[in-house]
């Protein structure tokens, strides 16, 4: 394990709203093909921390290096474009489109606005759409509305929107908030099947969950990083057990 | 894949309602009316232009401009500065102080035809200027709200201010403008007098056949992945972001996209009538365009035309019969067109051709999703779209 070449490094990062330190001297590595839990109580930092590396809220402060690209000094869709896709906590979907629609938009072709005019639907992007819906269990129906989907064929769907993308880092923030047994339990195999070839990190609560699916668990508290290692060793943690399990 | 783009636009049943708009326009309002009314028509296709910008702005990209009238206006004005140095040349204005200016600004006092109105001269800049001015303004105005994730209300406020101050505007500016009445007294487009009847039959099948050029192109648009684009930045702006689109750019090419339409609809509506003026640049005439959209149907460029055409026929009646009536009756049109029918008319047709193939569907389709666990052929085989067949947009 540690020998591998790091995909993602934070450091030193910092963003301050109005003066409250929501992400506090943030120090974080993720290795390639790694996939990496974040847990911690509510109002940890953990949502605003993938907020922080896929630019959606802009750095106070620090660094986050994405292979060799600084990707504070990016706008949002160059992150993208530079392979990190990220997973919003509520399903983030296009309702009004079929889900064949919301997984064509998000093919990584035709992203400006005169390719977008000059796109055409090829076999190509036909065969990857279906590919992707296979992967997140929704052949049955592509030409539903995605506002009719259930929860979460919601967010399944929202998963495969980034895996239309092939990003090389992909950061699931709940993924598995609403679910029932038996969808979390599919999920779980769908994480574990797409984390192959790339790098995750997934934000959850559920610890059943994080047993199955994480190689390593990373503990937030207050904006900080207070535990870091496998599940065991974290869940033995005394500080750990303080702020967040033993609660 | 020319096979394809055909399939495309000719699997749409939105095809058969562009036909028959085009009949409408093309034989039954060419045969049924005189061309007295026909020109009142001919002027109204030129509001639908606007409209159907509007669908591509706001029904599908969700961006509500309030401000297009500024684009009609200008467009319009850029054609009528060209027209109008056409009827002033020095013999028609002898009687001036300065022969070879247009009257207003001999009466103005001025002495020189000003530098602004020297390219206007020129057809060709001036057609070029039909569409250009109004698309550069559209430009600058988005890049400068876009970029800056301006959108929304504060987006139609601002667009409002700005269809204000250009009125305001043209009317301060006189002697450069022709103040509030406008630039008036237009007689010919390169020596060809728009005042008689055959021009203006001409003119009126020049507008109706640009208008459903204009329908075609903005659906080639809105059929494709940029209209599918659009309908996702109004629905989850966010999502489309950090999929790798840089959203500002879609917004303003749909901006500068309606501008131009605008325009050319302003440029005929000149043409058309024989005059420009600020009344069909400010804040009233600019809301009453959204009217027009939202009562066709702002999801449906044919609805816009017929929503154009509706409201507008309505105004003449109405505000002959019961002037003082009018504003609050047009008022009323549209707080009850959004709160029954947020589609509008094409909506409300859409529901009812729905309703009617349902019924006629229950007689002889089976029941569906019968088996929970389908097999991936049979979902491939009933739903899977082939390479190249058209997205679902809706006429």
């Amino acid at each position: 394990m540690a020998s591998k070449e790091l995909i993602l490094s934070v450091e030193d990062l910092t963003v301050s709203f109005d003066g409250f330190k929501a992400v506090d001297g943030l120090n974080f590595y993720l290795d390639k093909d790694e996939l990496r839990v974040v847990i911690g109580p509510n109002g940890a930092g953990k949502t605003t921390v993938l907020d922080l590396i896929c630019g959606k809220t802009k750095a106070t402060n620090g660094r986050i290096r994405f292979k060799d690209k600084e990707l504070t000094k990016l706008s949002e869709h160059q992150i993208v474009r530079e392979g990190v896709g990220r997973k919003f906590q509520t399903p983030s979907i296009y309702e009004n489109l079929s889900v064949f629609q919301n997984l064509e938009v998000s093919f990584p072709k035709g992203r400006s606005v005169f390719g977008s005019i000059a796109f055409k639907r090829s076999e190509l992007v036909t065969e990857r759409v279906r590919a992707v819906a296979e992967e997140v269990l929704l052949t049955d129906v592509p030409d539903l509305e995605a506002g009719l989907l259930s929860h979460g064929q919601k967010q399944w769907l929202e998963i495969g929107m980034l895996l239309m993308q092939d990003p090389e880092l992909l950061m699931l923030d709940e993924p598995i908030a609403g679910m029932s047994v038996r969808e979390r339990e599919l999920t779980a195999q769908l994480l574990q099947r797409i984390c192959k070839g790339r790098s995750m990190i997934v934000i959850e609560h559920d610890m059943d969950f994080v047993k199955k699916i994480a190689d390593k668990v990373t503990v937030l508290h207050q904006g900080k990083v207070i535990a870091e290692g496998s599940m065991d060793k974290v869940q033995a943690d005394e500080k750990v057990i303080d702020v967040y399990l033993g609660h | 894949m020319q096979n394809n783009l055909l399939k495309s636009f000719a699997g749409r049943q939105g095809w058969t309602s562009i036909l028959v708009l085009a009949l409408v326009l093309m034989v039954v309002f060419p045969l049924g009316l005189d061309i007295f009314r026909l020109n009142l028509v001919g002027k109204y296709l030129a509001y639908a232009f606007v409209a159907v910008g509007l669908v591509v702005l706001w029904g599908y990209g969700g961006i509500l401009s309030l401000g297009q009238g500024v684009f009609f206006g200008l467009g319009g004005y850029c054609m009528a500065m060209f027209l109008k140095l056409e009827a002033s040349d020095p013999i028609s204005t002898k009687i001036q102080s300065t022969p070879g200016i247009p009257d207003f600004m001999d009466w103005n006092q001025l002495t020189a035809l000003p530098s602004l109105w020297q390219p206007f001269q020129s057809f060709s800049f001036s057609l070029l200027a039909v569409i250009a001015v109004p698309v550069l303004l559209a430009l600058i105005m988005g890049l400068a709200m876009f970029k800056r994730r301006v959108g929304g209300v504060y987006f139609a406020i601002i667009t409002q201010a700005v269809a204000l101050i250009l009125s305001v505007l043209i009317i301060g500016q006189q002697g450069y403008t022709g103040g509030v009445n406008g630039i008036t007294d237009l007689k010919t487009l390169l020596g060809w007098d728009i005042r008689t009847d055959t021009a203006k039959y001409i003119l009126y099948f020049l507008c109706a056949g640009l208008l459903i050029g204009a329908i075609i192109t903005s659906r080639y648009l809105l059929g494709g992945k940029f209209g599918m684009l659009l309908l996702a930045i109004r629905d989850k702006e966010d999502r489309v972001r950090f999929s790798g689109y840089d959203v500002a750019n879609f917004k303003i090419f749909a901006f500068c996209f309606a501008a131009g339409l605008a325009a050319i609809g302003g440029a005929l509506f000149t043409l058309q009538v024989g005059f420009m003026s600020p009344s069909f640049v400010g804040i009233v005439p600019s809301i009453e365009m959204v009217i027009f959209a939202a009562v066709g149907g702002r999801m449906s460029l044919v609805g816009a035309v017929y929503g154009a055409l509706l409201v507008n026929f309505g105004k003449t009646y109405f505000s002959e019969s019961f002037p003082d009536l009018w504003l609050f009756l047009m008022a009323a049109l549209f707080i009850g067109v959004v709160m029954a029918f947020p589609n509008g008319i094409a909506g409300l047709y859409e529901s009812i051709a729905k309703r009617r193939s349902a019924k006629s569907d229950d007689t002889k389709s089976e029941p569906l999703a019968s088996a929970p666990e389908k097999t991936a052929a049979a979902a491939d085989k009933a739903h899977w779209p082939h390479p190249g067949a058209a997205t679902a947009t809706q006429s």
